[in-house]
C-alpha cells in the first residue's frame, strides 16, 4: 500500500521551510516531465475532488456523487538548502481546472507557464488568470527539438508579455535547462514590486 | 501523463468515513506543502487504522501533507482533515510555516535562487 516507503522519502531533519511553485500548462505539454526532471523523489501524485463544472469539492459527502470527478496532481520536491525545500506541482491549465489551481496558488512563490509552440493559444487563459490574480509568473517554451522555435520577440508578442516577464526555452527533460527556467522565475519574483504586497494572495 | 487512480481498485473505506463525515480540517493553516512531523509522545492505541498508518508514515521523518496523501493514497482533502485532527491530539506537529502567512521574504527567495543556481 506504500504506507512504509523506503529510500530517500523523508526530508533532511534540518529543513523547516517549504516553498511552492506551480508548473501550469495545457494537457501533454510536459508538466510532469519538467517536475520529474527537477525532483529528487520518485514522482508522486495526489488528487483533488472537483465538481464537473470545475469547483473544488470541500464537502466530502459529495465524493460519491456522480457530478464529481477527481483530478490527479503530479508533484515533486527538491531540497535547495539545509532549511528550504521546493515543491513543484504540475497543474492542469484548462479552463475547467482553473478554480482548482487558484486554490493551489495560495502561498505559491509563483507559476511557471509551460507552453508548446504548436499550440500557444492553449496557454492564453492561464496567463490571463495569473495576471488577474497577481501571481508572479514566467513562461517556458518546452523545446522538444522537433519544431523550430520562433524568435522570442514573436513569442512575447503572441503572449502579450510585459517586458519584465521572463520567457525561456527549455527541454523539460534537461536538468540544467529546467533549473534555468526556475531561476528566471525566482529572479523575476525577487525583482517584482508585488513581492511585498502579496500577503492577501 | 498520470492515469486516473481512483478506478484502479475498489477503495476499502469511503473517504468520509476516515474523517468521521467532516469535510473541513479543524485548522485552516494546513496547505499541501505544510511540513509535518510525528511527536515523540504519541500513543496510537485509540486511533483509527488510517490514523495509525499516518502516524507510522510520519514517524520516519518530515513530510509535506501532499506527500502524506500520495504515500497513503488518500485524497488531499481527506488527508488535510485527518492530519489536522492528529495535530490537535498532539500526535503530529507542523513545522514553521510563518512565511506562508506573510509571503516569502527576500532572504528566503535568495536562498531558493542560490539553491536553484547550484543545480545547473
Amino acid at each position: 500500500m506504500g504506507s512504509e516507503p523506503s529510500g530517500e522519502v523523508y526530508l533532511p531533519d534540518t529543513v523547516r521551510t517549504a516553498v511552492k511553485v506551480l508548473v501550469v500548462g495545457p494537457f501533454a505539454v510536459g508538466k510532469s516531465t519538467f517536475v520529474n526532471t527537477l525532483s529528487e523523489i520518485e514522482p508522486l501524485h495526489t488528487e483533488e475532488t472537483m465538481t464537473r463544472d470545475g469547483a473544488v469539492v470541500d464537502d466530502l459527502h459529495g465524493i460519491t456523487d456522480k457530478t464529481t470527478t477527481t483530478v490527479a496532481l503530479d508533484f515533486g520536491r527538491r531540497t535547495l538548502s539545509d532549511r528550504v525545500v521546493l515543491y513543484m506541482f504540475g497543474t492542469p491549465g484548462q479552463q475547467r481546472f482553473l478554480s482548482m489551481w487558484e486554490d493551489l496558488a495560495h502561498g505559491a512563490l509563483g507559476a511557471l507557464v509551460l507552453a508548446d509552440v504548436a499550440r500557444l493559444e492553449d496557454s492564453f487563459d492561464v496567463i490571463s488568470v495569473l495576471e488577474d490574480r497577481g501571481l508572479p509568473y514566467g513562461v517556458a517554451i518546452n523545446d522538444f527539438n522537433t519544431v523550430e522555435i520562433p524568435p522570442h520577440e514573436e513569442l512575447r508578442e503572441a503572449f502579450d508579455l510585459l517586458p519584465e516577464i521572463p520567457l525561456v526555452t527549455c527541454d523539460a527533460r534537461d536538468r540544467s535547462a529546467t533549473a534555468r527556467a526556475m531561476v528566471s522565475l525566482v529572479e523575476h519574483v525577487l525583482a517584482s514590486p508585488l513581492q511585498h504586497a502579496r500577503e492577501s494572495a | 501523463m498520470s492515469p486516473p487512480r481512483r478506478r484502479d481498485r475498489e477503495a476499502l473505506v469511503r473517504p468520509y468515513l476516515i474523517t468521521g463525515g467532516r469535510a473541513h480540517p479543524t485548522r485552516n493553516t494546513l496547505d499541501l506543502t505544510t511540513l509535518i512531523q510525528a511527536t515523540r509522545h504519541a500513543d496510537p492505541s485509540l486511533l483509527s487504522p488510517e490514523q495509525r498508518r499516518t502516524l507510522r508514515l510520519c514517524s520516519g521523518g518530515s513530510l509535506s501533507i501532499a506527500e502524506i496523501a500520495a504515500h497513503l493514497e488518500l485524497p488531499a482533502s481527506v488527508t488535510r482533515v485527518m492530519v489536522a485532527d492528529l495535530v490537535d491530539q498532539g500526535h503530529l506537529a507542523t513545522l514553521s510555516t510563518e512565511w506562508q502567512q506573510h509571503g516569502p521574504d527576500r532572504e528566503l527567495l535568495q536562498e531558493v535562487l542560490d539553491g536553484l543556481r547550484a543545480l545547473r
